[in-house]
């Protein structure tokens, strides 16, 4: 039997298309993008305010242009167990916490420097004009600097989302779940007898990385005002995971 | 899980003990590295070449290359692995494909941002096409080509430690292996995730060198 027929039969068995079966295929997904949605909500409620402060002050310049760095040379694999090993030895829940940190911390980055960039670039007639006609610092930032640096923002969110999601797969190595990396997983621990759950796990989280792109291109083509719409240079801050 | 027994985080003592061991990943995370840059960069120069020749490749290579790079490495190194087992081209593949959009993507801007002037200059010198590419815009390009190769080279090291969970994996081993013992070994993940960071940076730091050296205009320009 080669792979393909494994994954087939795989594919096949009992409960794969269970929503509520952690062996269905359903269920990982749904857990997978909970996960990361759960992270990228995180992130976002950290990286994005701060991110607005600063640059609205012009001040941590730095940062913004060596968080990206940062993130692209810390192996996200590297991170997990860090965290994994760092949560078991305090003896804190250890199939949760460390993964969700870890998540958070590789999301922060692609936030940070792409809301940061995005007030930057804004023309500074727009913020005069604001501040001429009494707005405050704090009705500045949210009225007029937020919303016309949201296109960029939202790439930063898109960016983010995908490492995550690649990264969710990864972290099943150390959680009890890991989403649809836990067949990967599961399918290595098992030698020859797992290409077909390797095969099958594979090709699912290739497939939800894939939609996942997809809708948020979508989402970018139909949300945005054409007179915001960026371009796709500003998109590529980061990293493959 | 183990919490019972705890190790002191670092121990120098198994650094010494495993000096043979963290050399030979080391070799094995850089040559990875290298060969995934340089199968990345050789793809990445011929779909240069005929993108700037034809806009539509341009749009279907960058395309193609955009959706290459979503695809979670884990799921590609799961894909592969049934048929090339636990291989270096398993390993190699996707590495190399991740770098396809970052290098296609800087050729071809580096290449396209040469002055016009130069040009006319060269073609008015009598340079054939092919020799217009290789000597002078290729060269022109050099610094936006090397900063695509900075993000490359610094990603692909990051993600060398991800083929660890196939069971290879360079500095990558030391951090599987240190939650595979028995007793979690602090020290084996602080040595592989410090030395990615640290080959990594070191990597950054010595492809920025070259630029300088190998396009010492750029600076002079006051371009990044």
């Amino acid at each position: 039997m080669n792979a393909f027929e494994q994954a087939l039969e795989w594919l096949g068995q009992p409960d794969r298309w269970s929503w509520t079966a952690p062996s269905g295929i359903p269920y990982r997904t749904l857990e997978h993008l909970g996960f990361s949605a759960l992270s990228l909500v995180i992130a976002a409620a950290l990286a994005v305010p701060s991110a607005l402060v600063l640059a609205h002050y012009r001040r941590g310049a730095f940062l913004a242009s060596s968080a990206v760095n940062i993130g692209r040379a810390i192996p996200s694999f590297g991170l997990i167990i860090l965290f994994w090993y760092l949560a078991s030895r305090w003896e804190v829940n250890t199939s949760f916490w460390p993964l969700l940190l870890a998540l958070v911390a590789l999301a922060l980055p692609p936030l940070f420097t792409n809301t940061y960039a995005g007030v930057v670039s804004l023309e500074p007639e727009s913020v005069d004009a604001a501040r001429g006609i009494g707005h405050t610092e704090v009705q500045i930032m949210l009225r007029i600097e937020l919303p016309l640096a949201l296109p960029v923002v939202l790439a930063g969110a898109r960016v983010a989302f995908l490492q995550l999601v690649a990264t969710v797969a990864i972290g099943a190595i150390v959680n009890n779940g890991g989403g649809l990396g836990r067949f990967i997983v599961d399918g290595f621990a098992e030698g020859a007898r797992g290409y077909g759950e390797i095969l099958a796990g594979g090709l699912a989280v290739i497939v939800l990385a894939l939609a996942c792109e997809g809708v948020f291109a979508l989402l970018e083509r139909f949300a945005v005002p054409r007179g915001l719409a960026l371009s796709r240079q500003a998109t590529m801050t980061t990293r493959p995971a | 899980m183990l919490a019972a027994t705890n190790r002191p985080l670092f121990e120098w003592r198994w650094v010494e003990r495993n000096a043979d061991e963290i050399v030979r990943r080391l070799g094995e995370h850089l040559a990875l590295t290298a060969a995934a840059l340089a199968i990345g960069l050789v793809v990445s120069v011929a779909l240069a070449v005929l993108s700037l020749r034809w806009r539509w490749f341009h749009a279907v290579a960058l395309g193609t290359a955009g959706a290459l790079y979503v695809i979670p490495s884990l799921g590609a190194f799961a894909l592969l692995r049934p048929f090339f087992g636990l291989s270096f081209t398993t390993a190699v593949i996707p590495l190399a494909t991740y770098t396809l959009l970052i290098l296609l993507r800087n050729i071809v801007t580096g290449i396209q941002q040469v002055p016009a002037e130069v040009r006319e200059a060269a073609i008015g010198m009598g340079f054939t096409r092919r020799r217009l590419l290789l000597r002078v815009e290729f060269p022109l390009a050099l610094p936006v080509v090397i900063a695509g190769l900075r993000v490359a080279a610094v990603t692909t090291i990051g993600l060398v430690t991800v083929t660890a969970m196939l069971g290879m994996g360079g500095l990558g081993f030391f951090i599987r292996q240190g939650i595979q013992t028995t007793t979690p070994n602090p020290t084996a993940i602080i040595v592989g995730l410090g030395l990615s960071i640290v080959l990594a940076v070191l990597v950054d730091a010595l492809l920025w060198l070259s630029e300088r050296a190998l396009a010492p205009w750029a600076r002079k320009a006051g371009r990044a």
